[in-house]
């Protein structure tokens, strides 16, 4: 156990370049930061900002012929860059311990996870088989993995995504380092594992009194878990200081941006109808709020979208014969609304079936029960030509939704050369006129898609959505794989046209801040049904089923002052939808709370 | 396109294998006009390169012996291609029973070496190129259905996909307009290796006797009837045995220089 | 153990599928069978000849009787007899088998010890001098046919330097170091173009595992280089390695023939070339059986290899 408060590491300008082709380019440049016993420094940006080349730099770990790193880094007195490569390897895992990002691919998939474990022990003491199974079991227990003596044999693709996360911090301090460094460790996790995941880390912490270095892209985690917070952006550390100063009295113009940007739970307590963000100007350092805007709700019209008792199950047949063995309950029995001009937003965590009923209600899969009428017409009557002009779709990953072999201008007028709505010249014109709608240019049209960003690339996708100028445009998480500040500007995008031409929007999202500030209505989803829906401010102000209890309670709040107040929800591993071939779901009731917030009677599980 | 030439492999590749189309119309010695008195020449300006054991123009046979490999394996390799690419597609698109089957029938064609085959098939409907390029495209049949089928698993996730489902596409404009040019590169690549692999099958089986049936010109043959004579007559085996590694050389050249290009990694730079 | 037992049944019903399309294959044929057999230099053959060979073949009994008849015969590992001298193939085959096995097995060791070593040196350092050269070695030795490169080095090594025997065979048991000595070039010639497979395939599957996540947790772990390399790349990029070289000792089954012949090497191809020759076609498909039962099992072996290595498989 080392003192509280006594300096572990001293990093002081460091830089770092990458080769590629030929040349060398600066990714990180004059960095200076240092980090105490049992302190917490965060180190925050988004995508290029060069926070996890910082990490990997401090571990040594960038490849060797194309990297070039420069500057101190002080550990116990000696200068890490000034170590070989073997000294190198016993400071790692025993003095400093790093954890990554992705669980799913972070572990060797054809090793035991008790083997995995004992491995970072053996590496670094001399001890026998056994003595190294039984610290490591001790390490699992410590992280809470339940079962750990008949888990030890199993392999990471029999764990979980959260459970596989605790088994990487076992292995990490198993010989109780002195620095922990956590790479994202809670990004790709649900939100209510990341709060597990972050509790634990803090508590192994007070108990070792280890220094850790968090880096993450998320402000709500820094306000969580830092003591202090290095601001990065393209390379160069933008501000530094403690967190309380850091999100009181921001200094810098992108720390504010950043700020600015982050959704707050919360912040809608007082605003009547959904409120677009505001917009930042970097050059002008200049914050203009969002302009007064009536509601876009128009309650009065015929409804777009009537969606009553969908359900829809996948089968899982056995290997060998055709029987069916399980059937995965993606959507069990969802009913909802939306109205011209309405954003309902679906929330849940993964595997609850928000994605499966986008997918349902845009006709890709279709329905085994129930009705889904668009327009007053029954989903599986309207002929797919007649179905494109009225429901289109904004998907997840930008990089994955645009054909590569097609210029940006003809994959957004693709549905016209389908349906031979347009000649050649009038294609050109339109795509040009909805690039410029969307916030790019015109002369984009020519360019291919791997030439754009992941932001510019949703934008597109966004145009591509309106050209056959639907009523209804389904969100799947179309923003949750863009950095903070690409994210405002796209949603406020489609707040824009939502206003422009009184569009319903169905937001499917696991991002709560998000969703509060968009939505009229939010439907929360568990396991395929939906557990409560109503209007925003009933769902977020007077939360009545326990899961979405547990959902909010778990969110984090980017207010370091309110450090500490929440409680974590309690271990639990998310349940699977597969059920057996003879399974009945059972008869739900759903209760009135208040006007239009239907709340799901909990069954026996959640009491 | 242009990137695809681009290498000094392929452009050596290319003309060899225009010279040896064109063959028949070049200025050459009949390859099967035997001039016996002259047996064994060696090379002089009339005969570039001699003269072999019945005094037949080495050069012209070597050039006409290229353009019936060449002829052969690309015959199969398309034949090849287009009948595993429509089964691997149908079968990774459609999915269900018809993709079980398929891929069963393809892992029973596997399991019969392609050589085996070939002299199975030559016992049974006699030697020659007729019974050739069928065996050798029902051999790589497989290969063409697993890479269309892979390839189609994967462009099928692709949320691109969907989105053109979403326009309202029909199956049609999905498969031949969506699905078939992202599969296209693999499936070249896949083409190249298949008409490098024949050349070498069909070598050997001319080596055996099995293949181009005598007198006309073939690789594999030559170097069998040289290797007697070897020892007054090195050039005799040398040559067939040169130009027969150079094709195959350059043809697994080009087939690694095709799947660097198509290489994901490549693009994301 | 349930995934075991399917991929045994699996590989059954290939086999009978297999040898039943083998053994079938003789109907498939355009005109008489019997007549395309003994058709010599386009003469039509004597028809008691015909008669005789078609009743000796039992083709003129019905077709499932005929089809029964063959597979209990294989049961009882009969596999016919040859037209031309009557003699029983399996004999004959399981004589000869052995020795094709011990060439492609000394190959199969050969390649095995230059090829994984030199691809993981190789993969670690790639744009290294030894990496690109042996790679370009690697792509010429792959391209040789087998029986240029054979029928070269019978002409390089046996004529002209002489310190080789030029081909021949001799039992193990009667004089080991000459059977040994005969061994070498013809293992030789399959070991190379074999090795340059093992080092290419091991190269690019350690290229693509190097840089995966979890490789970069264990070196995060402190865990030494080598054995990073060898316990945590190797051991994942060796899947590929297997399917690769199992497919091609699967080809090799069938490559051994060109060998065979140009080292005099008594294994199947003799037979089987001779077979061709003479259209005695009980013998090339006895023998085109037994392979492809080999190449079954190889497959069977290298999927249960596959199975206890990767858990993920057996899921």
């Amino acid at each position: 156990m080392t003192n509280v408060g006594s300096e572990l590491l001293q990093v002081s300008d460091l830089a770092v370049s990458f080769n590629s082709g030929g040349d060398w380019r600066n990714v990180v440049r004059d960095v200076n930061f240092s980090v105490s016993a049992g302190e917490t420094v965060a180190i925050v940006g988004e995508s290029g900002s060069g926070k996890s080349v910082t990490s990997l730099a401090l571990t040594r770990l960038l490849p060797a012929d194309v990297t070039r790193v420069s500057g101190e880094a002080i550990f116990r007195g000696q200068n890490l860059f000034d170590l070989t490569e073997q000294q190198m390897e016993k400071v790692r895992g025993d003095r400093i311990s790093m954890i990554f990002q992705e669980p799913m691919t972070s572990l060797n998939p054809v090793m035991t996870i008790g083997a995995q474990i004992a491995e970072a022990i053996s590496v670094h003491r001399k001890v026998s088989r056994a003595e190294a199974k039984e610290e490591a079991l001790a390490m699992m227990e410590r992280v809470r993995i339940p079962s750990a003596r008949t888990r030890f044999n199993e392999f990471p693709h029999q764990f979980s995504g959260g459970m596989r996360q605790r088994v990487m911090i076992a292995a990490a301090l198993a010989c109780k380092p002195d620095l922990l460094i956590a790479d994202e460790p809670t990004t790709a996790l649900d939100v209510t594992i990341q709060a597990q995941v972050i509790e634990l880390i803090k508590e192994l912490q007070a108990e070792t009194g280890m220094g850790v270095i968090f880096i993450t892209h998320d402000m709500g985690v820094v306000a969580e878990v830092a003591d202090r917070t290095l601001v990065m952006y393209h390379g160069d550390v933008i501000e530094t200081g403690s967190t309380l100063q850091i999100f009181d009295r921001p200094a810098k113009t992108y720390t504010r941006a950043l700020l600015a940007a982050v959704p707050k739970l919360g912040s809608m307590n007082d605003a009547p109808a959904p409120l677009p963000y505001a917009s930042f100007d970097l050059a002008s350092g200049k914050m203009t709020p969002a302009p007064e805007r009536p509601d876009t709700l128009r309650p009065d019209e015929p409804p777009l979208l009537e969606v009553e008792g969908a359900t829809k199950r996948f089968d899982q047949p056995s290997p060998v014969l055709k029987r069916v063995i399980s059937r995965v309950h993606a959507v069990e029995n969802v009913t909802l609304t939306l109205r011209r001009g309405e954003t309902l937003s679906i929330v849940g965590e993964s595997g609850c079936g928000k994605s499966t009923t986008g997918r349902v209600i845009t006709g890709l899969y279709d329905y085994q029960s129930g009705s889904v009428k668009l327009n007053g017409r029954e989903l599986r009557s309207i002929s797919a030509p007649d179905r494109a002009r009225e429901i289109q779709m904004i998907f997840q990953d930008p990089y994955a939704s645009l054909n590569p072999r097609l210029r940006v201008g003809e994959a957004i007028t693709e549905p016209l050369r389908i349906h031979g709505l347009a000649t050649r010249e009038k294609e050109q014109a339109i795509a040009a006129s909805l690039l410029e709608r969307v916030g790019l240019k015109a002369e984009m049209a020519s360019r291919y898609p791997h030439e754009f960003s992941g932001g510019q690339r949703q934008r597109i996708c966004v145009a591509r959505a309106l050209v056959m100028k639907p009523s209804v445009i389904v969100a799947d998480e179309a923003v949750s794989a863009l950095d903070v500040t690409m994210k405002t500007q796209i949603v406020n995008l489609m707040m824009d046209l939502q206003q422009e031409m009184g569009l319903g929007f169905l937001f499917i999202s696991h991002d709560m801040a998000v969703v509060e500030r968009i939505s009229h209505t939010v439907a929360v989803m568990y396991l395929g049904e939906i557990v409560e829906i109503g209007p925003r401010a009933a769902i977020f102000g007077n939360p009545a089923h326990p899961y979405t209890k547990r959902l909010l309670s778990a969110v984090p709040v980017p207010d370091p002052s309110l450090r500490g107040q929440r409680n974590p929800p309690p271990v639990l591993e998310l349940n699977s939808p597969v059920r057996p071939r003879d399974y009945q779901p059972p008869e739900r009731d759903y209760i009135e709370a208040s006007p239009g917030h239907f709340v799901q009677v909990p069954g026996p599980e959640w009491a | 396109m242009k990137q695809i030439f681009s290498t000094p492999s392929a452009i050596l590749l290319s003309i060899l294998v225009v010279g040896a189309l064109l063959a028949p119309v070049l200025p050459l010695h009949d390859p099967l006009a035997m001039d016996v008195a002259n047996r064994f020449a060696g090379p002089s300006a009339r005969h570039w390169f001699g003269q072999d054991e019945y005094g037949r123009d080495v050069f012209s046979r070597l050039l006409f012996a290229l353009r019936s490999a060449i002829l052969i394996s690309g015959s199969a390799a398309l034949l090849a291609a287009a009948i595993g690419t429509a089964i691997g597609v149908a079968a990774g698109y459609v999915r269900g029973f018809s993709e079980a089957l398929s891929l069963r029938v393809m892992d029973v064609i596997l399991c019969f070496p392609p050589l085996l085959l070939a002299m199975l098939a030559a016992t049974l409907y006699g030697a020659g190129p007729q019974t050739l390029v069928p065996v050798l495209a029902l051999v790589f049949v497989p290969s063409f259905t697993r890479v269309a089928h892979a390839s189609v698993m994967t462009v099928r996730t692709m949320d691109y996909v969907d989105a053109v489902r979403l326009m309202g596409a029909s199956t049609q404009h999905i498969l031949w307009r969506t699905i078939l040019p992202a599969i296209a590169g693999p499936l070249f690549v896949q083409f190249s290796f298949v008409v490098a692999m024949s050349v070498v099958l069909e070598s050997g089986l001319s080596y055996l006797g099995l293949g181009v049936l005598p007198p006309e010109p073939s690789l594999g043959m030559m170097v069998g009837a040289a290797r007697a004579t070897f020892i007054d007559e090195p050039w005799l085996l040398l040559a067939p045995c040169l130009l027969l590694t150079i094709v195959i050389v350059l043809l697994n050249a080009f087939c690694d220089h095709l799947r660097h290009l198509l290489d994901p990694r490549r693009s994301q730079n | 153990m349930g995934w075991f037992m399917r991929r045994i049944v699996q590989s059954l019903i290939m086999l009978w599928i297999v040898v039943s399309l083998v053994f079938l294959s003789i109907h498939f044929v355009p005109g008489d069978p019997v007549e395309l057999l003994l058709a010599q230099d386009g003469a039509a053959p004597d028809p008691a000849m015909v008669a005789m060979v078609r009743d000796q073949l039992g083709l003129n009994r019905p077709l499932h009787e005929q089809y029964i008849d063959k597979m209990t015969e294989l049961l009882r590992f009969d596999l016919g007899t040859s037209i031309v001298d009557y003699s029983p193939v399996a004999t004959e085959v399981s004589r000869r088998l052995p020795r094709t096995l011990e060439l492609i097995g000394a190959a199969a060791i050969i390649s095995l010890l230059i090829g994984l070593p030199a691809g993981v040196l190789a993969a670690r350092a790639p744009k290294s001098l030894f990496s690109r050269g042996a790679m370009l070695v690697a792509g010429t030795a792959q391209s040789v046919p087998v029986f240029v490169l054979g029928t070269l080095m019978v002409i390089l090594f046996a004529q002209f330097l002489g310190w080789l025997p030029a081909g021949g065979f001799v039992p193990f048991s009667r004089d080991p170091a000459k059977h040994m000595l005969l061994l070498i070039m013809p293992a030789a010639t399959i070991a190379i173009g074999l090795s340059a497979v093992v080092f290419r395939i091991t190269r690019a599957s350690m290229l693509e595992v190097l840089p995966l996540d979890f490789i970069r947790t264990a070196r995060a772990k402190g865990v030494p280089a080598r054995r990073v390399v060898i316990r945590h790349a190797l051991r994942n990029a060796l899947m590929p390695v297997i399917t690769v070289f199992a497919l091609q000792l699967g080809g090799l089954l069938a490559g051994t023939v060109l060998v065979e012949t140009v080292f005099n090497w008594p294994g199947l191809s003799g037979m089987l070339v001779s077979g061709v020759n003479a259209r005695d076609y009980p013998v090339v498909t006895g023998v085109i059986v037994v392979v492809a039962a080999c190449y079954i099992g190889l497959n069977l072996l290298v999927d249960i290899i596959y199975g206890l290595t990767d858990p993920r498989v057996r899921k």
